[in-house]
């Protein structure tokens, strides 16, 4: 077989010697344009379980890297004049420099034909081959040829960044923050020689435009770093090589191959540098495709197969370096932590270090931030797990950050709790909640959502539920109640049977304007002014009822597509006058509501808002974090963020944790404290806590006890 | 857990007799259901045909479509066909639903392959209706109509079993990838606002016997072919031995899953009694 490889980097020269190296009757050239001691780039990173791989493909290449290698197991964060270190991270780095020097000589040994200074421009300008590989980087001309088949969609950052090299030794992984007058800078700065690091400087579109950085020149560029990071560098200077201030391209392609041409790494997908993996990836993928073509006589059976097994594990990749990406582009917002969160919230950020692994990794470090956090409260003697901190909310003392809810209606009769709230509540309560939220109550008997829904509208409602607050008293747990009207949500069966599948004869629903729920369901009425002023009077009237019950707090569910959501939202609310089309008009229902509760509730008071409506023309981010401010300055205490169900064909992504970006983008950019749930367990509530991304949490994976643990059976 | 059993209905060449015998041996084994997969383009039975037949020649076993590609079929007609099959069955039945993984089904059917997932749930919606209305009758002998399940891997599928459906059927892998996708169902069916739990179901595929082992790993093969080289990581996981299955079985029921069904790979009679003296060795 001929394989013509085009691009001489880690990828196409390891393709290039393990092929050889399996068949060494085939014919394998590589063409590179540059000489061979030409490079860009400074050190490469590579995990303890990449080498693995790697000693596994090809053990004599493995010795040499391993050879070259520098070592290192920490992480450091100097941000606001501080630094911080948290060990038992093993990377290894080396010098791109030496890692393609090692591969071009073991290319040579095998007697792959390694052709320097060749530019390859048409498909005119290739050897003859069986196989064509574009190893060719992320603007592959191999890819280009057949555009329209591989589809590539390059998806720039938000930030600027420059990749640059200093003889500063760095004995760790390092972020460093710089808060400057042009704004905030940061460095990713890492060993990667004896004495040489990687030293990538990265900051936002406007700080770099203030700092100069789009009229300097090479020397300028190097001069104005320097200055930043003095105080890291400790008087080594900053080199270039070629370096250009980019925005980091996320490449995507619809597929890796088309008939006997095939990509590899960065010509077929990237992903952002902050986790390290471009060289990592592109290597991966070179020994899976040299598996694949010894596996499987067919070449386009190989090269399918190469894909699927490549392709789940870039992809996953792919999306743990846009969630560390976008923690990147909006540091800004978490230079309010405190140096000890924000380490944490640093190394949390692509969800994939859990607090157990933390403590395994450095149980010191979790100490010492764990002492940090206790020392935030008097009563708080020694350190302990971030969840059971305490928590105050206007007045109100938690025991710990811990929320429980029943799952649903627990079937009232007429909106009357009875025996079956109670249990469920203490139930939760007893199993150490801090905080135990009710099902949402309705606040009149048309917002039911079904009518099993427990209300709060009625005298006898204040009676029954001043008997159950009591009894969560007992077990030592506050309890909140939760206010809703569910506006064209409601006059659906019991949620046994699922939801939204309205009742045989509905009640009169109402909803900002006449849109159905589901195109099958009851019509709502558009709402006049007295039904406004009717359905703020309920939750006032709720208000107080709650009051007199002993509630410790009351929440107002303004989401999931109910009354109020609907109001927000532009997809639901298509009013013509003061109460719809701008955000300000959206936000007027919902916040008058508010302000009326406000002024005849004292205690604590939280809202539930739509942080994502999940759905095409929904509420954008900045909208939803300006919808939070405008709560906030109208006396609201805690925000519970959720997402979806405005409208029922919406496009969900579930997870667990998958309303935690939501939660920290309203805690940060708001500064409200943040109530969050969405498929948490004790671990990730832990992580939320500690890196300052949530206050308090909703379990419900946890303890449920859902898990059947019976054994099997042949009958039912 | 409860195991179910599948019927060999899905795999070419069986004759109609072999089919209805093989429900009445799983009615003695005794197994908790019996299950059927649903292809257009391919030597299969139709599954609610197949069931029917099951149903006459059982008192006990729940009847299971696992799953059925409903987006090809009408949704008034289907209505129809799952009442009188629950009827038949003396309300024994249980729908898994589905929108399938080949084009081609729906290409031989004549149906737009696109919009098949709001068809779906449009039809989740409507069935219910139907039978309520009454003006299609028989009605379902379940009051409400039978349990229905929904099956897929995307995060649409897992929506659609929290809104509107029992539960989740997992489409088969290892006991920790059902255990992913329970986690998923749990979290869609907390978001979903639903009291309870939903069912979770889960699936495999036996072949138990030396000679089983190579004919079965051909029909495995002819039957994923669609999916190109993944067919080789769907064979590894065929159940072969006693202990294979053991470990399985307790696998999905460590993992959390209600009632695992194991499809057959080869339509030998004698699979349903090999691996009811397997499972009977399981805990």
């Amino acid at each position: 077989m001929r394989v013509v490889i085009v691009g001489g980097g880690p990828a196409g020269l390891y393709l290039a010697l393990l092929l050889k190296k399996a068949s060494p009757r085939d014919e394998i050239t590589v063409l590179e344009r540059n000489p061979p001691d030409a490079t860009y780039g400074w050190g490469v990173v590579f995990s303890d379980r990449t080498l693995a791989e790697f000693r596994e493909a090809d053990e004599v290449t493995y010795r040499q890297i391993t050879d070259r290698f520098v070592l290192w197991d920490a992480i450091d964060v100097y941000a606001h004049g501080e630094r911080l270190r948290c060990g038992g991270h093993v990377f290894a780095g080396i010098a791109r420099t030496a890692l393609l020097e090692i591969l071009q000589r073991r290319c040579a040994e095998l007697g792959v034909v390694l052709r320097f200074r060749t530019e390859v421009r048409q498909p005119e300008d290739l050897p003859p081959y069986d196989l064509l590989v574009g190893a060719d980087g992320v603007g592959s001309t191999v890819r280009s040829w057949h555009a329209e088949v591989f589809r590539p969609r390059i998806t720039p950052g938000r930030a600027r960044y420059i990749w640059l090299g200093t003889p500063r030794p760095f004995g760790a992984f390092t972020f460093v923050f710089r808060q400057t007058e042009w704004g905030l800078f940061q460095a990713h700065a890492y060993p990667y020689a004896g004495r040489m690091s990687t030293f990538i400087v990265e900051c936002g579109e406007e700080a770099w435009k203030r700092a100069g950085f789009h009229e300097a020149d090479e020397v300028q560029t190097l001069r104005r770093c320097e200055e930043i990071f003095a105080e890291v560098l400790r008087g080594n200077p900053l080199f270039s090589n070629n370096s250009r201030w980019i925005r980091f391209p996320t490449l995507r392609t619809v597929t890796w191959h088309h008939g006997r041409i095939v990509l590899l790494g960065d010509a077929a997908h990237t992903a952002h540098f902050s986790i390290g993996s471009g060289t990592k990836l592109a290597m991966e993928d070179a020994i899976a495709l040299a598996r694949a073509l010894q596996t499987y006589e067919d070449l386009e059976t190989a090269l399918e197969a190469y894909e699927l097994e490549r392709r789940p594990a870039v992809e996953a990749f792919q999306r743990a370096a846009l969630q560390s990406q976008r923690t990147f582009e909006t540091t800004q917002r978490a230079m309010r932590l405190d140096p000890y969160r924000l380490t944490l919230y640093l190394l949390t950020r692509s969800g994939r270090i859990s607090y157990e692994d933390l403590r395994v990794r450095d149980a010191r470090f979790v100490q010492r931030v764990e002492s940090h956090l206790a020392s935030e409260w008097d009563e708080v003697r020694l350190p302990c797990p971030p969840v059971h901190l305490p928590f105050a909310l206007r007045g109100l003392r938690l025991p710990n950050r811990i929320a429980r809810r029943p799952a649903s209606a627990c079937g009232a009769l007429d909106g009357l709790p009875g025996q079956a709230q109670q249990r469920a509540l203490c139930g939760l309560a007893a199993r150490g909640a801090g905080l135990v939220l009710t099902e949402i109550l309705a606040v009149s008997p048309e917002g039911r959502i079904t009518p099993e829904d427990a209300g709060l509208y009625r005298g006898e409602h204040g009676e029954a539920w001043k008997r159950i607050v009591q009894a969560v008293h007992a077990e030592g747990s506050r309890i909140g109640a939760v206010l809703g009207h569910a506006g064209r949500r409601g006059a659906t069966r019991s949620r046994r049977f699922g939801v939204d599948l309205p009742l045989t004869e509905p009640w009169e629903l109402l909803a900002p304007s006449a849109l159905p729920y589901h195109p099958d369901g009851p019509v709502p009425r558009a709402m006049g002014r007295e039904d406004m002023e009717a359905v703020r009077e309920a939750f006032v009237r709720a208000a107080r009822l709650a009051a007199h019950a002993g509630f410790d707090l009351l929440h107002l569910h303004f989401g999931s597509g109910y009354l109020l959501a609907s109001f927000l939202s532009p997809l639901t609310n298509r009013r013509e006058d003061a109460y719809g089309g701008s955000l300000e008009n959206r936000m007027r229902f919902p916040l008058e509501v508010f302000r009326a509760v406000r002024e005849v509730w004292e205690g604590p008071l939280g809202v539930t808002l739509p942080a994502s409506d999940r759905a095409r023309g929904g509420i954008p981010e900045q909208e939803a974090l300006a919808i939070a401010r405008a709560f906030r300055e109208a006396g609201c205490d805690l925000v519970e963020v959720t997402a979806g169900q405005t409208v029922p064909d919406e496009d969900p992504t579930y997870g667990r944790g998958y309303l935690a970006p939501y939660a920290e983008a309203v805690r940060l950019e708001v500064g409200i404290p943040v109530l969050v749930g969405g498929g948490l367990t004790l671990s990730e509530a832990n992580v939320l806590v500690a890196s300052g991304r949530a206050d308090l949490c909703v379990l419900d994976l946890e303890g449920d006890g859902f898990v059947d643990k019976s054994p099997p059976s042949l009958v039912s | 857990m409860r195991i179910g059993i599948g019927l060999p209905s899905g795999i070419p060449g069986v004759r109609g007799d072999l089919v209805v015998r093989w429900a009445e041996r799983a009615e003695a084994a005794p197994f908790s259901s019996l299950a059927v997969i649903d292809r257009v383009a391919y030597d299969s039975y139709d599954p609610l045909l197949a069931l029917a037949a099951a149903a006459g020649v059982t008192r006990r076993v729940r009847l299971v479509t696992a799953i059925l590609v409903s987006p090809l079929r009408n949704t008034v007609l289907l209505a129809k066909e799952l009442a009188s099959l629950d009827q038949l069955s003396a309300g024994r039945l249980v729908v898994g639903f589905g929108v399938g993984a080949r084009e081609e089904d729906y290409a031989m059917a004549g149906v737009d392959h696109r919009g098949r997932g709001s068809r779906l749930t449009e039809q989740l919606r409507t069935l219910r209706r139907i039978w309520e209305e009454g003006k299609v009758g028989p009605p379902p002998a379940q009051p409400g109509g039978p349990p229905f399940l929904v099956g897929g891997f995307a995060d649409e599928a897992f929506a659609r079993a929290a809104r509107y459906a029992q539960g989740y059927f997992h489409g088969g892998g290892p006991p920790r990838a059902f255990g992913r996708g329970a986690e998923l169902a749990r979290i869609a069916w907390r978001e979903a606002g639903r009291p309870g739990e939903p069912e979770l179901w889960g699936q495999g595929y036996f072949a138990l016997g030396e000679d089983a082992r190579e004919r079965a790993i051909r029909y495995m093969r002819d039957y994923y072919a669609f999916t190109g080289p993944l067919v080789e990581r769907i064979v590894g996981q065929l159940l072969t031995t006693p202990q294979a299955v053991v470990q399985f079985v307790e696998g999905y029921a460590e993992a959390g899953c209600h009632e695992l069904v194991l499809m057959p790979a080869v339509p030998d009679p004698d699979q349903v009694d090999r691996l009811a003296e397997a499972v009977a060795c399981a805990w």
